[in-house]
């Protein structure tokens, strides 16, 4: 299990690295203090994931690496692409500087808590 | 003229493009045990040494998959959990795209592997099978007298 630096920009999404990628299947869930992301990577090292927040867009970008002998023919191939990449937009209430994620056995795990003023808070009722 | 009973049935009409768009691209006939895009998805290569399978299976413990050759097939099956649980009643599943339960895939491998040389690893999510071919399938070079 790795821990993986989320960097933080402001810009706008860039256009930049339009070639064709995977999709990668996901799981999001949501509890009361934020939403969980899991996402299916398998064969993505951790030196080549890069998850990041841009403006209101969360962005995972991250590329195969096999260990594939030399000289070797591809007869049969499922996963064609060595990239995957997809796209989230968060909503006002996430916290986007406290994102985390990390990475164990191909599969990201990225956590993005709700904003303190955005919990949940049990309001009291005053009886008069 | 016969009309569908559902002419705004847009939703039919795009499964059946994806099929055909699918069919398209898959220029080679399916194998007879379908198309099986399924998990894990598997890449095949060989070399003039080795039958190299990769089955991508991300979030399996690696002692729970279990690799099996048998008269020239390979099998890998196992099972994977959701990380997804329906027990917590304050979590809202937003998505839920990825995979779980139990699978299994096959392969039929070439005539000339080596059934005792079989090496199995997996790393980042990807398990990686090697199959030697039996060392009298190799070419060779016969020196002349």
């Amino acid at each position: 299990m790795s821990n993986q630096n989320v960097t933080r920009s402001d810009d706008k999404p860039a256009s930049a690295g339009n070639e064709p990628a995977l999709l990668p299947p996901v799981d999001v869930v949501e509890d009361a203090t934020g939403i969980t992301v899991y996402a299916d990577l398998p064969g993505v090292p951790k030196d080549r994931l890069n998850v990041r927040v841009e403006g209101e867009t969360l962005l995972l970008d991250a590329e195969l690496a096999l260990a594939v002998p030399q000289g070797m023919e591809a007869s049969h191939a499922e996963v064609q692409r060595t990239r995957y990449r997809r796209a989230f937009t968060l909503s006002r209430e996430l916290d986007p500087d406290k994102v985390a994620a990390e990475l164990s056995n191909g599969v990201l795990r990225v956590r993005i808590p709700k904003a303190e003023h955005a919990q949940p808070r049990r309001i009291a009722v005053q009886v008069a | 003229m016969y009309r569908s009973l559902f002419p705004g049935d847009l939703f039919a009409e795009v499964d059946r493009l994806q099929r055909e768009l699918q069919q398209s691209f898959d220029t080679v006939s399916p194998s007879i045990r379908g198309f099986a895009r399924g998990y894990p998805a598997l890449n095949v290569g060989s070399t003039p040494a080795s039958v190299e399978i990769y089955a991508f299976a991300p979030g399996v413990d690696p002692a729970r998959i279990d690799v099996k050759l048998d008269r020239g097939v390979l099998t890998i099956e196992g099972e994977r959990e959701a990380s997804v649980r329906g027990n917590d009643e304050k979590a809202t599943v937003h998505m839920n795209e990825r995979f779980d339960g139990r699978f299994r895939r096959v392969v039929s491998l070439p005539e000339d592997i080596d059934p005792a040389a079989v090496n199995a690893s997996y790393r980042d999510g990807v398990l990686h099978v090697s199959v030697q071919r039996r060392a009298s399938a190799q070419p060779r070079r016969i020196e002349v007298q």
